[in-house]
C-alpha cells in the first residue's frame, strides 16, 4: 500500500456538516435561474424583433454580458455599486448569476424559436391569427420543448458557477470548505466532499431536466 | 369590378431583390369556380398563390377578395386570412396538438367559438374526410395522406370562402395521392371556390373549371382543361405539357 497524506477515512464524519451549505448554493443557482430565465424571455423575445429600437438593446445586454467574466460581473454589482447601494451578498450573488444566465438563456429562446419551421408560422397565420396568437399557441410551445436540453445544460453551468460567490463571502459550498479546509488542516478531504455534493446536485438537475423532456414529448411519440 | 368575381387580381409584380418573380399578372376568379394553376417549379404559381393569403407581398397591382381592395398596410391581414383557406405542400399541421386539436384551433383561438361548438364541428369535419378514428392521434402518428386531409379540415374549419392548394399532393407517396385528391374533388362539388397549384393532370381535366398555365412569372395561356391539354397553344405550354404528360 502507498502510504497517501491524506485522511480520507475522516470524511463521512464531515460529510453532514456541509449540508447548510450545499443548501446555500441550490438557493443561489435555483434564484439566479429565476431571474435568468425572466431576463432570458424578454431578451430573447426582443433580439427576434424586427424593430431596431427594441433589439438593439438585448443586442447589447448579451454582448457585454457574454463578453466579460461573470466574477467581474459580481465584483461590479457587489463591490462597484457599494458606492451607490450596498447590496448584500446573498442578493448581490443572485443578481449577478441571474444576469449572466439571462444572456445565454435569451441566445437559447431565440434559438428555439428561430428553430421552428417557417411553415408553423404561416400555417397559423393562413388560419387568421395574429402574430402574438401565432407566437403563443403555436411557435412558443414547441420552442419551449426544443430549449429544454440546452437549458438543462445551461442550469448545471449556473450551479457549478454559483461557487463564484465564495469570492464575496456567501457561505455557499466552496466558502465552506476553504474554510473547513484550512482550519482542520485537511484541505483535500474537504474539497472531495465539495465535489461529491456538486456531483449530487448536477445530477438531480440533469434527471429533472431528462424528466421533463421525456414528458414533454409525447406527442413525438406513435400512438 | 364584374359581380360575382370572390378574386380579383390586377398587374401583379412582385420582386426578390433584383429578380422578377411575377410579372404582370391579372386575372380573376368567379364564385365556386375551380381554377388549377400549372407550371414549371419557378414559374412563381406558388408565389402568386402566397399572394392572395398575404404570406407573400407584391410591390406593384392590387388584389381584391370579395370585391373589396386588399390593401396590405392599412388592412387587417389576419382579417382577411380567415376568409381565404390554405393547403400548404408539406402539411405544416401543428405538431403539439392532436387532428382535433389542429382542427379546432382556428375556430376556437380566432373565431373565439366554445370548444364544445368547435369539437362537434371537427368531428363532421374528421368524418367528411374519413378520419374519426385519427381523432385523437398526434400528427407524428399519421401518414402523409391522413395529414394532409387533416390539414384540409383544418382550413375548413374557418369556414372560408375560397381554398388555396399549394402543391398539396407534390409531397406525397404515390399511392397516398388519391384520397387527398378525392377529399379535394369532393369539397369541388360542394361549391368550394378552389385554387390549386397542382401536376395533377387526372384531377384538373376532372374538376377544374379554368387551367392557369404560368412561366418565368407570366401568366401565358389559360383556358378550359381539355383545350389546355388537348391543343395548347402556345409553344411554352406544349413544351412544358409533354414533359409532364
Amino acid at each position: 500500500m502507498i502510504d497517501l497524506p491524506w485522511n480520507f477515512a475522516a470524511i463521512p464524519q464531515y460529510f453532514l456538516r456541509f449540508f447548510p451549505a450545499a443548501l446555500m448554493t441550490l438557493q443561489i443557482t435555483a434564484l439566479g435561474i429565476f431571474v435568468g430565465l425572466g431576463l432570458g424571455f424578454v431578451a430573447g423575445m426582443m433580439r427576434l424583433s424586427t424593430y431596431k429600437l427594441i433589439s438593439l438593446p438585448s443586442h447589447f445586454y448579451i454582448w457585454v454580458i457574454r463578453g466579460t467574466p461573470l466574477l467581474l460581473q459580481l465584483f461590479i454589482i457587489y463591490y462597484g455599486l457599494a458606492v451607490i447601494v450596498s447590496i448584500p451578498r446573498l442578493p448581490a450573488a443572485v443578481i449577478a448569476l441571474g444576469i449572466h444566465n439571462g444572456a445565454y438563456i435569451a441566445e437559447i429562446f431565440r434559438g428555439a424559436v428561430q428553430s421552428i419551421e417557417r411553415g408553423q408560422r404561416e400555417a397559423a397565420l393562413s388560419l387568421g391569427m395574429t402574430s402574438w396568437q401565432s407566437m403563443k399557441r403555436i411557435i412558443l410551445p414547441q420552442a419551449f420543448r426544443r430549449a429544454i436540453p440546452p437549458l438543462g445544460n445551461q442550469f448545471i453551468i449556473a450551479l457549478k458557477d454559483s461557487s463564484l460567490a465564495s469570492t464575496i463571502a456567501v457561505r455557499e459550498l466552496l466558502l465552506r470548505t476553504r474554510q473547513v479546509g484550512s482550519s482542520q488542516f485537511m484541505m483535500m478531504e474537504m474539497l472531495i466532499i465539495a465535489a461529491v455534493y456538486y456531483l449530487m446536485l448536477t445530477s438531480v438537475l440533469t434527471l429533472i431536466t431528462n424528466r421533463i423532456e421525456k414528458n414533454l414529448s409525447k406527442s413525438d411519440r406513435r400512438n | 369590378m364584374y359581380k360575382n368575381n370572390i378574386i380579383e387580381i390586377k398587374n401583379l409584380d412582385k420582386y426578390y431583390g433584383k429578380l422578377h418573380v411575377l410579372k404582370n399578372i391579372s386575372f380573376c376568379v368567379k364564385k365556386q369556380e375551380v381554377v388549377v394553376i400549372i407550371g414549371a417549379s419557378g414559374s412563381g404559381k406558388s408565389t402568386l398563390l402566397r399572394c392572395i393569403n398575404f404570406l407573400e407581398f407584391a410591390q406593384k397591382g392590387t388584389i381584391s377578395i370579395d370585391e373589396k381592395i386588399i390593401k396590405t398596410k392599412a388592412t387587417d391581414l389576419h382579417k382577411v386570412r380567415q376568409e381565404v383557406g390554405m393547403v400548404f405542400q408539406h402539411f405544416n399541421l401543428f405538431p403539439h396538438f392532436t387532428a382535433l386539436g389542429n382542427i379546432i384551433e382556428g375556430p376556437v383561438q380566432v373565431k373565439k367559438i366554445s370548444k364544445t361548438k368547435a369539437i362537434l364541428r371537427a368531428e363532421q369535419l374528421l368524418e367528411q374526410i374519413g378520419l374519426v378514428n385519427k381523432r385523437d392521434n398526434y400528427p407524428s402518428a399519421l401518414s402523409g395522406g391522413e395529414k394532409q386531409r387533416v390539414a384540409i379540415a383544418r382550413a375548413l374549419a374557418m369556414d372560408p370562402k375560397i381554398m388555396l392548394f399549394d402543391e398539396p399532393t407534390s409531397s406525397l407517396d404515390p399511392e397516398l395521392v388519391g384520397e387527398v385528391l378525392s377529399v379535394m374533388k369532393d369539397l369541388a362539388k360542394k361549391g368550394m371556390t378552389m385554387i390549386v397549384v397542382t401536376h395533377e393532370m387526372g384531377f384538373a381535366r376532372e374538376v377544374a373549371d379554368r387551367v392557369i398555365y404560368m412561366d418565368e412569372g407570366r401568366i401565358v395561356e389559360e383556358g378550359d382543361p381539355e383545350k389546355i391539354y388537348q391543343s395548347p397553344e402556345n409553344e411554352r405550354t406544349k413544351a412544358f405539357l409533354s414533359q409532364i404528360l
